[in-house]
Formats: C-alpha cells, structure tokens, sequence
C-alpha cells in the first residue's frame, strides 16, 4: 500500500468520523436531512456501480428500495431488526439474480424499459397482494430505531459501498470493469466472463439499494406500495449519479448532494411547481452535461493544459 | 490442433456455413480464403464461441471438445482471436489493453514473459507503452491488437481481415510481424482479402464460396490455382 492511498484512507475515515459525529452537535433537522441525502448518496453510488461499466440504465432503483422498505413493514413485529434486514437483503439479492439473469442479454433500451416496468410491476404485485390476500393497504411500522440510528447506518452503508467500488478497482477485475462495457467481443476474448461479471454487479448493487430502503423504512412509521415504490426515487438517482458521471467512483456523490438539497429546496418553497422544475433540471442536465461533471471538468483541463 | 467436422450455422433462416470440415496442425499457418459473404468470418465466430454452431457440429481443439463454449472458455482452451475492426480498448494504455490480454486464467502467471515477448514482436509498442490506443494509427492499433492475443498464450492465434483499411506499406509490416508470431510456434489461422500477403507466409489454404468449402491445397498450389488466379490475385488466364 503507497503513503497516498494510506493518506486516502485516513482522510477518508477522518471524514467519516466527522459525519458520524454530526447529530452530537446539529439539531434534528439535519439529521432529517442527513438521512434523506446519504440515503441518496448510496442510491446513486449504488447506482453507478452497476451502470456505470456495463452503460445499462437501470430504472430499478425503486423496485428494490421498495422491496427492501416492505420487508421492513412485513417483517418488523415477527423478527428481530438486525434479521430483518438479513431477510430483506437476501430477498434484493435473489430477485437481483433471477432478473438479472433473464434480462442482462437485453441491449439499450429495451433494459431501460424492462427496468422500469419491473418496478411497476413489483408494486402492482404487492397491491394486489395485499388487497386480495392480506386485505389491508399500507402497513404500520413501529421500530424503537431513533434518527441518529437511521443515520448511522445509512453511514456505514455508504461506507461500505464506497470501500466495495474502490476496492473492486484495484482487482483484477477492475480492469474488466472499464472495458465490459465497451467492446463485448474484445472482452469476452481476453478470457472476461461478461454475463457473470455483469449479474455479480447488478447483485451486489441491488443489495445495497434493498438496504438503503429497509433502513429508511422505520422513518416513515407508515408505509404503502405508492409510496416505497415511487417511480420518482428511480429518476432521482438515475439523475443524480449522471449529473455526477456514472463511470467514477466519486461522480454519483458530486451529484447526489447537490441536487438533493436543490430537490428539498424546490419541494419546500415551489411544492406545486416542483414536478415541473424537476423535469427542467433533468433536461438540462442531460443536455449540458451529458457525461458528468467530473468528465466536463477534466476535458476542460485537458483541453487548458494542451494550450 | 484444431479439428472442425459438420459444422454448420444459421443466422435464422440464413444459412451461413453448410458443413463444414476444416483441420489446422500444430504450428501451422492456414488461410481462409472467399469472397464477401462466403461465411470466413461466420466460421472464426463459430470457433471463437462468438455465436452458436447448429446443432451436430464437432470442434475439438487439442482433443477437448470446444463446440458452443462461450467465448471466455474458448480461451482458456488456447484459441485467442483477432477479431475484424481494431480488436482494442481505445480508451486505454497499450499497457493496459495488454494486461487485459492477460487476464484469462491461463495467462495470468506469464504476464510479464508475455510482455516481452509482444514486446518484442512490436518493438514500437514498447516505446509507446503509455500511449492512449485511440491516439494510434490503424496500424499500431492492430499490434495492440495482436499483442492483446498473444497476451493469453494462445496455441492457435486466429485473425480476422488484420490488414483490411491499412496502408499498403503497414500491411507489409503486419505481414512481417505475424511471419514472426509464426516462427514463435503458433498456429495461425487467418481470414484475409490480401490473398497474396497472406499465402506467402501461409503453410495451406482453404477455399470459401457461399458457406461451403470449394477447395484445399497448400499455399503455393493455391497461389498458382487458375481459379485463385482468376478470383483474387487479378490475373486474366
């Protein structure tokens, strides 16, 4: 390990202690706001870790937010909390498989679309699960876990993730990682497993949606299908980790922050205009920054150091 | 090395290769040689596991059974392809694409001897090591190119069109390199429109026509077949 990574790390750790230590000296607003944005910072990290190398834009955030938020509201008066969230990752990682394993062959669009309609129709599901089995809508989740709690560890998990994207970079298969999704053909041909690279990240980066749902669900208290499963949640993150520039481990987290206090902002001061507005950002973000910040900055100072 | 016998291919209700036999020694250089669309590429891809031969076919590379493999265990058999275009991560170092190469897992252990080696087959690679590929010439790309497939250790090295959009003289140059790729003891197998580059390092050839073999010889009866003649080197007889 080089005297810079070590650095890396120490700055790293320092700076999550700092965060760690936020709710001793903030009030309870920002930790409500905390949670809310590293919960979007995981999403999107989480996010970019699967899209980002294979290019396939996943719209199934939500599917497996919900999925992770509804085992929650099932599960927390039956099971112990830690086993809860076992139980609810093991469900992401085995829908995860069986999804990707059926739809990672699905090129461009037709993912996008496939995606996207998973979502929706895991909620449908759930609905009608409900309605017609259960017969109830919407289930109360009464969990002794406080903010801070929340905030903790949606800490850890963005932690964990990061540690996970940085860590797989220094692997062989970080090498892999920035070619899958370039040329197939070349890949496969330097021996790359590409259908079981591609599903291991699909998995790994479903887990940690599914959790970023089940820890957030306890802060709800009430919980139904409209709302775990909202379609928003996948947009949001699809946004954020592209305005950052899905391809770069730190990307997603430059462009969650920002545009989650700009999201709060909106819905705080324009809540009936809101859904207008989010529209205008993503349009403008896909027009002026169609690779990311982090891509504009640097071909700006290439293009500065060349001169 | 390589034994192909019936092997067929559809692209849906297109028949690209209609029972095919084809058979490359150990060490040996073969050529493919047809016009466009007479299936040579359909025919790497089958062997390469690119795409899926009909149901019968019978490939075997050094005794295994290699027939509807995915292309990554193709490899790890010993069969490395070129394909057609730049096989290259434009993206990337020469550095790095030829650390890709290396990734297979019967390669990973000879990295570095492997280095050297396509160091020294393409001493230009080596002065250019940290070069971003897409900033290349085609032609240094295809080096990358080869150097990537010689990454894995390969005992058979198949290329597909290497010179196609190449200036004549770096044709030439190519052409030198894989005699010496040839003379390091592989076996070649390659599909190419330049016929008369390509027989003069070639040991044999295959003859292509719409999916079917149509002819067989060693390259210097091929290079004076009239119908070769006639249909690839230009001549009027």
């Amino acid at each position: 390990m080089t005297a810079r990574t070590l650095i890396g790390l120490l700055v790293a750790g320092l700076v999550l202690a700092a965060l760690a230590a936020l709710p001793f000296f903030a009030g309870p607003y920002a930790v409500t706001l905390m949670i809310g944005m590293t919960g979007y910072v995981v999403l999107a990290t989480a996010w970019g870790l699967f899209s980002g190398p294979t290019r396939y834009v996943s719209l199934a955030t939500v599917a497996f937010f919900g999925i992770g938020a509804y085992t929650v509201g099932v599960l927390s008066e039956t099971l112990p909390y830690p086993l809860v969230l076992l139980v609810a990752a093991l469900i992401g990682l085995a829908v995860a498989l069986v999804v990707g394993l059926s739809t990672l062959r699905l090129a461009g669009v037709y993912f996008v679309i496939f995606t996207f309609g998973l979502a929706e129709l895991i909620r449908q599901l759930v609905t009608w699960y409900e309605v017609n089995v259960t017969g109830t809508l919407g289930r109360y989740i009464f969990l002794p876990v406080t903010p801070e709690g929340i905030y903790w560890q949606l800490l850890a998990l963005a932690a964990a993730t990061f540690l996970f994207s940085w860590g797989i970079g220094r692997t062989r298969w970080g090498l892999a990682l920035k070619v899958i999704g370039d040329d197939e053909v070349v890949a496969s041909h330097c021996g790359i497993d590409i259908t079981r690279l591609k599903l291991a990240l699909f998995a790994v980066s479903a887990v940690i949606i599914t959790l970023v749902g089940a820890i957030q669900a306890p802060r709800w208290t009430y919980i139904e299908p409209s709302i775990v499963f909202n379609p928003t949640i996948s947009f949001l993150t699809l946004i954020m980790a592209l305005l950052g520039g899905a391809d770069r481990l730190w990307g997603p987290l430059l462009g969650a922050i920002p545009l989650f206090l700009l999201f709060e902002w909106l819905s705080a001061n324009f809540p009936n205009h809101y859904p207008i507005i989010l529209g205008l950002v993503f349009i403008a973000i896909v027009f002026l920054l169609p690779k990311g910040v982090l891509a504009a900055v640097e071909s700006r100072l290439r293009k500065g150091g060349a001169r | 090395m390589l034994e192909i016998r019936d092997l067929s291919l559809h692209y849906g209700p297109h028949l690209a290769l209609d029972r095919i036999s084809v058979a490359i020694g150990k060490g040996e250089t073969v050529v493919m040689l047809g016009a466009n669309g007479a299936g040579k590429s359909s025919l790497l891809k089958a062997a390469a596991g690119l795409v899926r031969p009909d149901p019968g076919a019978d490939i075997r590379f050094a005794g295994a059974d290699i027939a509807g493999r995915p292309a990554h265990l193709v490899l790890e058999a010993g069969i490395a392809l070129v394909p057609e275009g730049r096989g290259v991560f434009g993206d990337l170092t020469v550095e790095e694409n030829l650390a890709l190469g290396a990734y297979a897992r019967r390669a990973r252990a000879h990295g570095k001897a492997s280095r050297e080696l396509v160091y020294g087959l393409f001493p230009k690679l080596a002065d250019r090591r940290r070069q971003f590929v897409n900033t290349m010439s085609g032609g240094e790309q295809q080096m990358v190119a080869i150097g990537r497939a010689l990454m894995s250790k390969p005992d058979l090295l198949m290329l597909d069109e290497p010179s196609l959009g190449l200036a004549p003289v770096v044709v030439g140059e190519l052409f030198a390199a894989l005699g010496r790729v040839r003379e390091s003891g592989l076996a070649l197998l390659i599909v190419e429109q330049n016929v008369k580059m390509s027989l003069s390092i070639a040991d044999r050839g295959y003859l292509l026509e719409a999916g079917r073999i149509v002819g067989e010889d060693t390259a210097a009866g091929l290079m004076n077949d009239d119908a070769v003649k006639r249909a690839f080197l230009g001549a009027t007889v």
